[in-house]
């Protein structure tokens, strides 16, 4: 029952029905429209008043039936392009989303005949629709991954789209997903973040690196100076997703610089050549930082379970791990010499904390030595305690 | 005439007597080099460590909920400094009107230390791109969250950054 | 030059006369003569606890914005500041060990017998004294560990009927753990408790030095069938002396503690941080802990924290006025008293590792 309103005769009937045509009275109470007081006649018309079927849904009262597929996002057009309506309810909400639905692929289909694509109800449910913010809604960030993929990983229902789909099942093992779904950061891209929602696109070949720059920016930076960049842009490959993936993405680690399975830039070069040695170079790099700080911090562990105070150097840390994230990062430019900068500010930095491991563990020692000379001097006094005690007995 | 005693018992008992006489000398040495060397070595080993704390280390702060973060000469106008604050970076920023701000420099997203970006006006995470304004807000981006804000007051030319106090 | 000093003490405090009667005093030696070092212990390691407290009081500064600033600077800052505070830690420990030995060797050697009684009681409020110096002190350092344990500590105090709201407020300074706590703990720690310690440790002392060394009774029985078996030796200088080693050994002990395992400061308390998981108290209140943990929310109508309280300060009433229980006569009481003896140390025992492995 939409508030304000005291007869829905729909529902009264409807909410008795079985599945398809049926609407309780409880689930409706969640959809949003019902909560700003719009009722089963603002979309479908009819008669709210009358309990006489006939009457009801007459199309003479304006009853509409079930919508077509094809007249769903025009209807749902009808309030939510028009500001001056919108704005009598949430004055911040956008209106230009048919338009954009229009630009998608799936407006660009629909219109040209295929009603197989999504339209607004697919994504947003209807009769209990929710608000995107809502945790539970079908278009919240946590669970939109979800809602594509009903179609797009149903591979039944895509025969006869030469898209694959894989999408989901690749998304689902990507650092990104464990960002959103494990940390809980809504930050995190899922898939209208880098596709559009509702101008719903795969961004173009071109266009990759600006989708993946809006969050990775000095990487973008340090990559549109380099080579690469124009390499790519005249071989038509995708900038970051050669590399990087696109759905799966993964944590990268230094072994995209190796020689191994996971290493890409062989993918490409010739062993030996000058990339391959410039690979190299920056992978030993990273690895000499690496093992710089792990040393020192495995130091400065052992020198702080024996109670040596070493937080100094324990926070320092922090800033040769900075160092060292800023240089993979810095490998974007490709650059052997930009990266070995960081590098070499990063095993700085680490070199200094392990020597205050050293100096701790050098004092640790001292205070061992110290135990050892007072032991004595305690062991000498309990033998010449013992030797008076004798004495004075005799 | 007295004749002279037999020499023998008389010896005896005199060298015995000696005898013990001597070894309780040496039992008297060793008793005081024990005991007396060793109360000593004990009472030193105890004293001057006690001494030594005695004397007031020469860097009285304690660097806890107030900490001196920079001097005035080093910073510029519109420019800005990363200090150690407990056990976390702080950022001191000098604005181009004089006065000073001092935030947390933990970015609340992910923790990457945050830069102050004069080119903006505004503080930059260069891990995701979030950005804060100069109070902090997250303005932009990823961060879910402020950054904490300081207060900062000046001593002589020290700036001194402080913990806002609780209750 | 000894003989000239003690001559100008004697013309000054009649010196002679005043320690006359500590040169007659005896031991008396049997083979369970080695459990009267116990008192001694604990007096020398009191002894240490106020000579490095008072140390530690040179540098400390109590309220919670600077508590645990202050402890971290010593411990890193002033020189040999570690070894200071790590053996007033390790001897507050130890104290409270050899305090709870020394009552249960005074328990089952029965020397709380007549004319001992007052020397019990004196020694029991000292005990309790101690367990209220550890519980105070243990808070100085203003960590999250020392926090939330007193959190909970207060808690259960604030359990007793009646009485129990007003004193948790009293001791807490407020409805809540707060830096007015730490304030009034402090107080407590450095003040007041040393003067209540003072007087009594005084009185403790003064009885046992009028009323000389009890014997076993087993012992005494043999000794007075068989009066040539009696062994003794004076207090001045043997058993002194052998004090002495006793002493030294635990300075030993102390030293090693400290210099192999220093205490650890924690990470500063923050009130807006939920509790850690499985946060327990010191080892020598996890019998009683434990024991709460292991109660029933509601035991028939009364609600199962409150009976514990009410229990434990049952029990340390009835522990308290226990020589009064005993009469000279020959009696099953006595028998009863070792029995339950056995099983209270059992139990304290059993409790406190049972609480340590337990989660």
């Amino acid at each position: 029952m939409g508030y304000g309103q005291t007869k829905n005769s729909c529902l009264d009937c409807h909410a008795a029905l079985p599945d398809r045509l049926g609407v309780t009275q409880e689930k409706f109470s969640q959809d949003i429209h019902a909560q700003k007081g719009l009722t089963c006649v603002s979309c479908h018309g009819g008669d709210p008043d009358s309990d006489d079927p006939d009457k009801a849904m007459s199309p003479k009262a304006g009853w509409k039936g079930k919508i077509e597929r094809k007249q769903i996002p025009q209807l749902c057009g009808s309030c939510h392009s028009d500001p001056a309506y919108i704005r009598q309810f949430n004055p911040s909400l956008r209106t230009d989303q048919l338009g954009q639905y229009h630009t998608s692929v799936h407006g660009k289909r629909l219109a040209a005949g295929d009603a197989k694509v999504a339209v607004c109800t697919d994504c947003h449910g209807v009769h209990d629709l929710r608000a995107p913010s809502d945790p539970r809604s079908t278009v919240n960030p946590v669970n939109v991954a979800n809602t594509c993929a009903r179609c797009h990983a149903d591979a039944n229902y895509m025969k006869g789209y030469s898209i694959p789909t894989d999408q989901f099942a690749k998304y689902s093992l990507s650092v990104h997903h464990q960002a959103l779904m494990v940390r809980g950061d809504l930050s995190a891209p899922t898939c209208p973040t880098c596709h559009g929602n509702h101008g719903a696109a795969p961004p173009g070949i071109d266009k990759v690196q600006n989708v993946c720059s809006n969050c990775h920016a000095f990487q973008d930076q340090m990559y549109e100076k380099s080579l690469h960049k124009a390499a790519f842009q005249a071989a038509s490959l995708p900038g970051c997703v050669v590399c990087h993936g696109n759905h799966a993405i993964s944590y990268p680690t230094d072994a995209k610089l190796g020689t191994g399975p996971d290493a890409v830039c062989m993918r490409c070069h010739t062993p030996g050549d000058k990339c391959d040695q410039a690979r190299a170079n920056i992978l030993a790099d990273l690895v000499q930082l690496d093992q710089a700080i792990k040393g020192a911090d495995r130091l400065l562990g052992l020198a702080e379970s024996s109670g040596m105070e070493v937080s100094e150097a324990r926070l320092a840390q922090d800033q040769a791990r900075d160092s060292l994230t800023k240089a993979r990062v810095t490998i974007h430019s490709f650059r052997t010499d930009l990266v070995d900068q960081d590098i070499q500010a990063g095993l700085k930095i680490a070199a200094k904390n392990l020597k205050a491991g050293k100096e701790a563990m050098v004092e640790r020692a001292r205070r061992r030595a110290g135990l050892g000379v007072s032991l004595i001097a305690i062991g000498m006094v309990l033998v010449g305690l013992r030797l008076y005690i004798k004495k004075i007995e005799s | 005439m007295m004749t002279p005693n037999p020499p023998c018992p008389r010896e005896r008992a005199d060298i015995n007597a000696d005898q013990r006489f001597e070894s309780g000398n040496t039992r008297r040495r060793w008793i005081g080099i024990f005991l007396g060397g060793g109360l000593l070595a004990s009472f030193a080993s105890f004293i001057y460590p006690v001494l030594r704390y005695l004397i007031p280390p020469p860097v009285a702060d304690l660097g806890g909920d107030e900490i001196v973060a920079s001097k005035v000469a080093e910073l510029k106008p519109n420019s800005a400094k990363i200090f150690r604050f407990g056990n976390r970076p702080g950022l001191l920023i000098m604005n181009s009107d004089g006065t000073y701000r001092a935030l947390s420099a933990t970015c609340t997203h992910l923790g990457c230390t945050v830069q102050y970006r004069s080119d903006l006006r505004q503080i930059w995470c260069a891990c995701h791109n979030g950005i804060y304004d100069l109070n902090g807000r997250n303005v932009s981006g990823p961060p879910p969250r402020p950054l904490a804000v300081f207060d900062v007051h000046l001593r002589g030319d020290e700036i001194v950054v402080t913990r806002k106090r609780e209750a | 030059m000894f003989a000239t000093l003690r001559n100008w003490f004697d013309e000054r405090f009649d010196w002679d006369d005043l320690i006359a009667p500590l040169r007659h005093k005896t031991v008396p030696t049997h083979h369970l003569s080695y459990w009267y070092f116990l008192g001694g212990i604990t007096l020398f390691l009191f002894g240490i606890q106020v000579a490095t407290g008072i140390l530690l009081l040179l540098y400390y500064r109590p309220g919670a914005n600077e508590a645990f600033e202050s402890v971290q600077y010593i411990m890193t800052q002033v020189r040999f500041g570690w070894l200071i505070r790590s053996i007033h830690s390790w001897s507050a420990n130890l104290m409270i060990f050899t305090a709870f030995a020394h009552m249960f060797s005074v328990l089952f050697l029965k020397a709380y017998r007549k004319p001992r009684e007052l020397t019990w009681v004196s020694g029991m409020l000292l005990l309790f004294l101690v367990m209220g110096f550890g519980f105070s002190g243990y808070l100085l350092p203003w960590n999250t560990l020392a926090f939330f344990a007193t959190k909970v500590g207060t808690e259960i105090t604030g359990q007793v009927p009646i009485m129990g709201k007003p004193m948790m407020i009293f001791l807490r300074g407020g409805e809540e753990v707060t830096g007015a706590t730490l304030t009034r703990f402090f107080g407590f720690h450095v003040a007041v408790l040393p003067g209540l310690a003072t007087v009594l440790l005084l009185l403790h002392l003064l009885l046992v030095q009028r009323l000389g060394i009890s014997v076993p009774p087993k012992v005494e029985v043999q000794w007075t069938a068989n009066p040539s078996a009696k062994r003794e030796m004076t207090f001045f200088p043997n058993f002194l002396l052998r004090e002495m080693m006793a002493w030294y050994v635990a300075l030993g002990v102390l030293g090693v503690l400290a210099a192999v395992f220093p205490w650890n400061l924690g990470v500063k308390a923050d009130p807006f941080v939920p509790a850690p998981a499985g946060i327990k108290p010191e080892w020598y209140f996890l019998f009683m802990f434990q024991t709460l943990k292991l109660i029933p929310s509601k035991v028939w109508f009364i609600d199962g924290e409150v009976l514990g309280v009410l229990a434990f300060g049952l029990v340390g009433l009835l522990w308290l006025m226990l020589p009064f229980f005993e009469s000279d006569q020959p009696s099953n009481m006595k028998r009863w008293i070792t029995g339950l003896a056995v099983f209270v140390l059992a139990y304290v025992a059993g409790m406190s590792v049972y609480g340590h492995f337990a989660k």
